[in-house]
C-alpha cells in the first residue's frame, strides 16, 4: 500500500503545478505552446532531458540488462550521451537561433520558409505525427503496466490499480497539466519529474548494495566464471554490428518534434551550454544503476517471468517499500514527463502547422487557436486512452513501430542538417528524403510481420558466396548487409536522396538564402560571388509559396 | 588559426566517437573496476564522462556567439 500512497501524493502534487501554471499563464499560442520563449538555463537542461528519457530508461534498460548483460549501456546510454548533446549543440542552437529571428515554434514552420514550399512542410509533418502517435500510444500503455504491477499485493487475484485504471490515470494527469499549463506547466512539471528520477538510482545502488550478502562484487565474480552467464558481463554475444548502427539512433532526438520545440523555447542561447555538458552525466545517473542492478538480478533472483520487471523485483526483495513507491513514482515522472511533450507536440504542430497555416486565425483569433489547441489536447489523449485499452495484450505492435519510429526520425536527420547548414539544398532534396524514409518504415514493417528468421530477402549471388542484403535475422528484426541494423541504410540513403535530389534542381531565390545565410558585410560591399547561388524561377516554387 | 581550431575539435569529435567502439574490452569481464564494476560497463561509464567533457570543450572554444548576436538584432 506504501508505493500506492507514494504515487498518489506525487501525482496530486504535479496536477497542483500544472494549476499554478495555468493562473500564471495568457492566452496567446507563443505562450502557451513555447513558454514565451523564457525558459531559464536549469530549467530548460531538466525539461530538454525529461523530454527524451521514457519509461524504457528504467524499466526497459534493466530488462535488456538482464537478457543481454552489460553491453546494454554501451549500446543504447553511452553513444546517447555523446550523440545527443552534439546534435543539440549544432542544430538546437540554430533552430533557436531562427526561432527567436523570424518567430518559428515547429521545425515544419521553418522547413516550410527555408524551401519556399509548404507542401513539404506538409509531407514531414504527416510523416512526424504518424511516427510520434504510437510513441504516446506506448507511454500510456506503460504507465498503467506500471501502475497494476505496482500496486499488486502478493496472494491478492487482481491489483489494486487495475490495467484500465492505471492507464486512465496516466492520461488525466498529463492531460490536466498540459491542458491547464502548456509548455509553461511542463516544464515546471519536469523540474519535479526529472530530479526525482535523477536521485532514484543512486538511492537504489546504495540500498540494494548493504542489503545483498557478500556485496556486488561477488555476484560479478559468480557470473563471470560461470560460461553460460560470463556473456552478460562481457559482449560476447552482442554483434559489434548492431553495436555501431545503434551509434545512429540517437539522431532521431533533434528530429523529435517535441526535441525541436523545446528548442525554441529556451530564453537565452546559454541555455544550452550548461544542457549539452549535463546531459551525458544525467544518463550516466540514470542507466548505470538500471544496468547494473538489471545484470545483478540475474545472480540474485535468477530465471524470472518477466525480466521488465526485474528492477521491481530486486526492490522488492532488498528494499523497503517507499523505495518502490519512489521508484513507481520515478518510472511515472518518466512516462508523464515524455507524454506530457508530445502531446503538446503534437497539438502545437496541429495548431500551427495545419490550423493557423491554412486560415483558422485569420477567420477565429488567436484565443480561438488556444482553445482549439486544448480541444485537439484532449481528443488525442482520449483517443490514445482508448487504443491503449483496446490493444492491451498487443503491446508489441507499438514496440516495433516506435522502434522504426527512431530509425525514421534518425532517417530525417539529414533534412535538418541540410536545412541549416547547405545553402545548396532543395525541397526536391527534402521531398525525396523524406519519401525515402516513409517508404522504408512501411516496407521494413511490412517484411518484420510477413517473414520469419532465416529469411533472405535480397541477395547478390547464389549459395554459400551469396552476399545477403537484406535478411531476417536470428532475433527476428530486419538486418541490413553483415547485420547492420536498419537504420544504417536508412540514414544514408535519406542523406544519399538528399543530396542527389537537390543537386538536381534549383535552389531557392537569393532572397531567403540571404535570410537563411546572411552574408558577412565585406562581402556585401564588394559583392563578391559565390555567397550567394543562381536565382531560382518563381514557376520553381510551390504554388503555395 | 580559426581553421585549425575547427579542424582540431572535428578531430577531437571524431576520436572521441571512434573510442565508442571499445573491440579490446569486447570479451573481458575482468578486473572489476571498484571491485565490482565489470570492465566493460567501467570504460563506457567514463565514456559518458568523457563525452561530458568533450562538450564542455566544444562549448568552450567553438560556442556559436554571433547566433545569439543574430536572434538578438
Amino acid at each position: 500500500m506504501t508505493p500506492i500512497i507514494v504515487i498518489l501524493v506525487y501525482l496530486a502534487i504535479i496536477a497542483f503545478v500544472g494549476g499554478i501554471a495555468f493562473r500564471r499563464g495568457k492566452t496567446n499560442t507563443e505562450d502557451f505552446f513555447l513558454a514565451n520563449r523564457s525558459v531559464g538555463e536549469m530549467v530548460f537542461f531538466l525539461s530538454i532531458f525529461a523530454t527524451n528519457m521514457t519509461a524504457f530508461a528504467i524499466l526497459g534498460s534493466s530488462g535488456q540488462a538482464y537478457r543481454q548483460g552489460i553491453g546494454i549501456y554501451g549500446l543504447m546510454a553511452s553513444s546517447s550521451g555523446l550523440v545527443i548533446p552534439l546534435t543539440i549543440f549544432l542544430i538546437g542552437t540554430r533552430l533557436w537561433a531562427l526561432g527567436k529571428k523570424f518567430g518559428h515554434q515547429t521545425q515544419v514552420a521553418f522547413f516550410r520558409d527555408r524551401w519556399e514550399c509548404d507542401a513539404i512542410g506538409t509531407v514531414i509533418f504527416a510523416l512526424s505525427a504518424i511516427m510520434l502517435v504510437p510513441y504516446m500510444i506506448i507511454s500510456i500503455m506503460g504507465g498503467g503496466t506500471v501502475l497494476a504491477q505496482i500496486s499488486h499485493v502478493s496472494g491478492a487475484a487482481a491489483p489494486l490499480i487495475p490495467y484500465w485504471l492505471g492507464c486512465g490515470v496516466v492520461a488525466v494527469v498529463v492531460t490536466l497539466g498540459v491542458f491547464l499549463g502548456g509548455m509553461r506547466g511542463t516544464v515546471w512539471v519536469n523540474i519535479l519529474q526529472t530530479s526525482l528520477f535523477l536521485c532514484f538510482g543512486a538511492v537504489a545502488v546504495a540500498i540494494i548494495y548493504h542489503a545483498l550478502p557478500g556485496g556486488f562484487g561477488q555476484y560479478m565474480t559468480e557470473l563471470a566464471g560461470n560460461p553460460k552467464t560470463r556473456f552478460l558481463v562481457t559482449r560476447e554475444k552482442m554483434p559489434p554490428q548492431a553495436f555501431w548502427s545503434y551509434t545512429l539512433i540517437p539522431l532521431s532526438s533533434i528530429m523529435f518534434p517535441h526535441m525541436a520545440i523545446m528548442c525554441f523555447s529556451a530564453r537565452k542561447v546559454t541555455a544550452f551550454k550548461r544542457t549539452v555538458v549535463l546531459y551525458p552525466l544525467a544518463i550516466l545517473l540514470i542507466w548505470l544503476p538500471c544496468v547494473l542492478l538489471g545484470v545483478l538480478g540475474v545472480a540474485a533472483l535468477g530465471k524470472v517471468a518477466d525480466p521488465d520487471g526485474i528492477l521491481l523485483l530486486m526492490l522488492d526483495k532488498y528494499a523497503p517499500a517507499w523505495l518502490a513507491g519512489l521508484l513507481g513514482a520515478g518510472i511515472i515522472s518518466a512516462v508523464m514527463g515524455s507524454d506530457a511533450h508530445q502531446v503538446l507536440a503534437l497539438s502545437t504542430m496541429f495548431t500551427k502547422d495545419i490550423y493557423q497555416h491554412y486560415g483558422g486565425r485569420e477567420r477565429y483569433g488567436e484565443k480561438a487557436a488556444v482553445h482549439f489547441a486544448r480541444g485537439f489536447i484532449i481528443l488525442v489523449t482520449v483517443a490514445a486512452y482508448l487504443v491503449a485499452l483496446g490493444l492491451k495484450n498487443k503491446q508489441g505492435i507499438f514496440e516495433i513501430a516506435v522502434r522504426y519510429a527512431f530509425s525514421g526520425f534518425a532517417a530525417m536527420a539529414p533534412i535538418m542538417v541540410a536545412a541549416l547548414f547547405w545553402k545548396r539544398s532543395t525541397k526536391w532534396g527534402a521531398l525525396a528524403a523524406a519519401l525515402f524514409t516513409a517508404a522504408c518504415l512501411l516496407y521494413f514493417a511490412v517484411l518484420q510481420n510477413s517473414r520469419h528468421p532465416g529469411d533472405v530477402i535480397w541477395q547478390i549471388g547464389q549459395g554459400k558466396t551469396a552476399l545477403k542484403l537484406l535478411f531476417i535475422n536470428a532475433r527476428g528484426d530486419v538486418s541490413f548487409w553483415n547485420g547492420f541494423m536498419t537504420v544504417v541504410p536508412m540514414v544514408f540513403g535519406s542523406a544519399f536522396c538528399m543530396i542527389a535530389g537537390s543537386l538536381l534542381t534549383k535552389p531557392p531565390s537569393p532572397a531567403t538564402l540571404d535570410k537563411y545565410f546572411p552574408r558577412a558585410e565585406s562581402q556585401r560591399a564588394s559583392g563578391s560571388a559565390g555567397a550567394v547561388e543562381e536565382p531560382a524561377k518563381t514557376t520553381e516554387h510551390c504554388v503555395n509559396s | 588559426m580559426k581553421s585549425l581550431k575547427t579542424v582540431l575539435l572535428t578531430l577531437l569529435v571524431l576520436a572521441v566517437y571512434l573510442l565508442h567502439q571499445d573491440f579490446w574490452n569486447w570479451t573481458r569481464a575482468t578486473p572489476l573496476i571498484l571491485g565490482f564494476l565489470p570492465v566493460g560497463l567501467a570504460y563506457h561509464a567514463a565514456y559518458s564522462i568523457l563525452a561530458a567533457v568533450t562538450m564542455a570543450v566544444l562549448v568552450k572554444f567553438a560556442w556559436p556567439k554571433h547566433l545569439e548576436d543574430a536572434a538578438e538584432k
